[in-house]
């Protein structure tokens, strides 16, 4: 276990006290740093002075590796960036691609890319507040959490092979149709699933130990979440109404009915809680696509094999289970992307570490990194 | 017999008694979470995976016994038994048939409320001798929490010896009648919820707080020393079951011989998954908060009750 502890020095804190400050290493490898996040913790006592997190162990250079593919095969790597929502990526791109290079996507196929994101974002947010049962010792919230997300995993992999990176939305359309009674099985399993999140909400967030580790821990403000670019659960929970989904309608959500949960306090306990609500919430939008989709194509035809999108740029975002997913494509009018740059909520989240971790103890800061909900394969990139 | 002789032939067997009891108890464990968890637990070693825990133990005997460099290193190898000693010498005054305990003392209860608390030092020594900043945050977080709550743990029990009126555990144990079971209710939560944290079992583990200090304490320690510590956990589990089963929920409820044990035996069981599923169910406090539910909850209850211990004796029983 990498520690290290610095020899002392004398610190002052704000008002002139001198602090005896202890610094600790938490991660690269640690069990709950989501990943491979680094913290450098300053503490005063179990105090938290300072946070910092460390990033980059998990960078694999993706954007620069998509500078040397064709459009194509880059969704494979998109796939590797945020690994819990590969769905996401693949979408976001998908649409800046199709954006740059004028590509109609059949009416089905933009069915089945709200059916499969709205499934991954329950998943997704499955994961998030598992591991935050996790990092608060509730290890059997995890579970809960992820029979779920095993129905939903074990939908996708029907659908395209795959349980983890799915490679599934494709320059325009998908990658293959809904296979037969898929419908049937997917409406069973959001028909079900409302039930399982309400008990998973009463059995965490209706605990009077969960509640008191997580109300009124790492508060962020309404102005702070707007100054620091925050989107997605960690930006709502404080109360900021912003939802692509509703404030830049793409695909068909237009045509489909959901409330966006919208928290009060931007507190630990309010980001989990949203994710609940908005996987409840996300299993009615997949009900309501599943009786509207139509049969019909579900790839734009006549797309030639290697794409040449005219020079120029394209920038799209989506409503992630993290936040704004945006992805900027440049196109020289080669088979391959000048330059792609990806616009990752789960970076722009955790900024926000430091800030909310002052003052609170390292009990507090594993709970406030985990409801930030970060994937490090979107953060590094 | 001589002292000696007895000391030295109890200390065996209650070393093996609580070997088999971390046996049974980790096994247990692992089968009742995972029935909560919609898992299996361990199926393939032996009957129901009874034998998985004894795989364990020989993998941890066989390990390599690691001190790190910058460890205290007499002090470090040392803590695993000045953890475990006190709780194997804690189950000397249990009684475990009906008018005998191995060591029927008359100040037993007090021996057994006291003598754990030696356990704090091999917390504290651990943690700090590991020259780790999680061991060291550990063994602090272990030992404001084990020594906080030993007071609500001795004084629930203290309700139960103004009544009887002895601190002869045997005697305390024949002198358990039904109406005992709704007067002491409060003082049995007080002594359970204090208990579980002086085992540093969730939701009060934060000594060991896998999600932040990773193990705390025993973050260092490998192979056969870690066992101990391990041990000593289960051990101690036994030890308050057994001990929470003969004080307050009636022990053998008079019946002789075997039979009175079984009986002392089923109620520990029953106690020791009670603790389990709390631990797997509920989060876990962090220290300001486990400290304030020692401090300003527990204390004052169990104070009241042993007020209302103490009337009872006064003005009913004289």
């Amino acid at each position: 276990m990498p520690v290290e502890v610095e020899s002392k020095r004398p610190v002052i804190d704000e008002l002139g006290r001198e602090v005896d400050e202890l610094v600790v290493n938490i991660g690269p490898s640690h069990p709950s740093t989501h990943g491979v996040c680094r913290i450098i913790a300053h503490l005063d006592g179990e105090i938290v002075v300072k946070a910092e997190p460390v990033i980059g162990y998990l960078h694999r250079g993706i954007e620069k590796m998509a500078e040397n593919r064709t459009y194509l095969q880059v969704v494979p790597l998109t796939d590797r960036l945020d690994y819990v929502g590969s769905m996401y990526a693949n979408w976001a791109y998908c649409r800046a691609v199709e954006r740059l290079a004028d590509i109609r996507v059949p009416e089905r196929a933009e069915y089945i890319r709200v059916i499969v994101c709205e499934l991954q974002r329950i998943a997704s947010h499955m994961m998030g507040v598992g591991a935050s049962g996790a990092d608060t010792g509730a290890a059997t919230v995890f579970i809960y959490a992820f029979e779920v997300r095993e129905r939903i995993v074990e939908l996708f992999e029907e659908l395209c092979g795959a349980r983890l990176t799915y490679n599934y939305v494709r320059p325009g359309g998908v990658s293959a149709d809904l296979p037969d009674g898929w419908i049937e099985r997917c409406r069973e399993v959001v028909r079900w699933a409302p039930d399982r999140l309400l008990e998973l909400d009463r059995l965490f967030f209706g605990n009077y130990i969960a509640a008191e580790r997580m109300k009124g821990i790492g508060v962020l403000s309404q102005s702070d979440a707007i100054a620091w670019g925050a989107s997605g659960p960690t930006a709502r929970a404080s109360g900021v109404t912003f939802d692509i989904r509703k404030n830049d309608p793409y695909s068909v959500y237009p045509r489909i009915d959901f409330r966006v949960p919208v928290g009060e306090n931007g507190d630990c306990f309010d980001r989990g809680r949203v994710k609940v609500l908005e996987a409840i919430e996300s299993c009615r939008i997949v009900d309501q696509a599943l009786e509207q989709i139509q049969p019909g194509p579900v790839a734009a035809e006549g797309l030639p094999r290697l794409l040449r999108p005219r020079a120029g740029d394209a920038y799209d975002h989506i409503e992630s289970a993290r936040g704004s997913l945006g992805v900027y494509l440049v196109s020289d009018g080669s088979p391959r992307p000048f330059r792609m740059h990806v616009r990752s909520p789960a970076f722009c989240n955790l900024q926000l570490l430091g800030l909310l971790a002052r003052g609170h103890t390292v009990s507090d800061l594993v709970v406030i990194l985990g409801s930030l909900d970060p994937v490090f394969g979107e953060v590094d990139r | 017999m001589s002292p000696l002789l007895w000391g030295g032939l109890f200390g065996l067997l209650s070393g093996t008694a609580i070997a088999l009891a971390a046996l049974f108890g980790v096994w247990w464990e692992r089968k009742v979470s995972g029935r909560m968890q919609m898992r299996f637990g361990p199926q393939q070693a032996g009957p129901a995976g009874l034998l998985q825990t004894l795989a364990d133990t020989i993998k941890l005997v066989l390990k390599e016994d690691v001190t790190p460099a910058a460890a205290d290193a007499r002090i470090f190898r040392m803590a695993p038994l000045l953890v475990f000693a006190p709780v194997a010498l804690s189950l000397l005054v249990v009684p475990l048939v009906t008018g005998w305990a191995p060591l029927d003392s008359g100040v037993g209860v007090l021996l057994f409320l006291a003598v754990p608390s030696v356990s704090v030092l091999g917390v504290l020594l651990g943690g700090w001798s590991s020259a780790n900043t999680y061991g060291t945050l550990g063994g602090l977080r272990g030992a404001a929490q084990m020594v906080s709550y030993e007071i609500p743990r001795t004084l629930s029990v203290l309700a139960l010896v103004v009544v009887a009126g002895t601190m002869r555990p045997s005697a305390l144990m024949g002198a358990w009648r039904l109406w005992w079971l709704p007067l002491f209710a409060v003082a049995f939560v007080v002594y359970l919820i204090s208990s579980i944290a002086e085992l540093n079992r969730g939701p009060f583990d934060l000594p060991e707080a896998d999600s932040e200090l990773v193990a705390g304490y025993f973050v260092d320690y490998t192979g056969i020393r870690w066992a101990i510590f391990m041990m000593a956990e289960y051990g101690g589990m036994l030890a308050c079951s057994l001990f929470g089963a003969a004080m307050f929920l009636g022990g053998t409820n008079g019946l002789p011989g075997l039979l009175g044990a079984l009986v002392l035996l089923v109620k520990a069981v029953a106690i020791v998954t009670v603790i389990i599923w709390v631990k797997w169910s509920f989060p876990r406090f962090r220290q300001d908060q486990l400290m304030r539910l020692a401090w300003k909850v527990l204390t004052p209850i169990a104070l009241v009750q042993l007020l209302v211990a103490g009337a009872v004796a006064v003005v009913w029983l004289r």
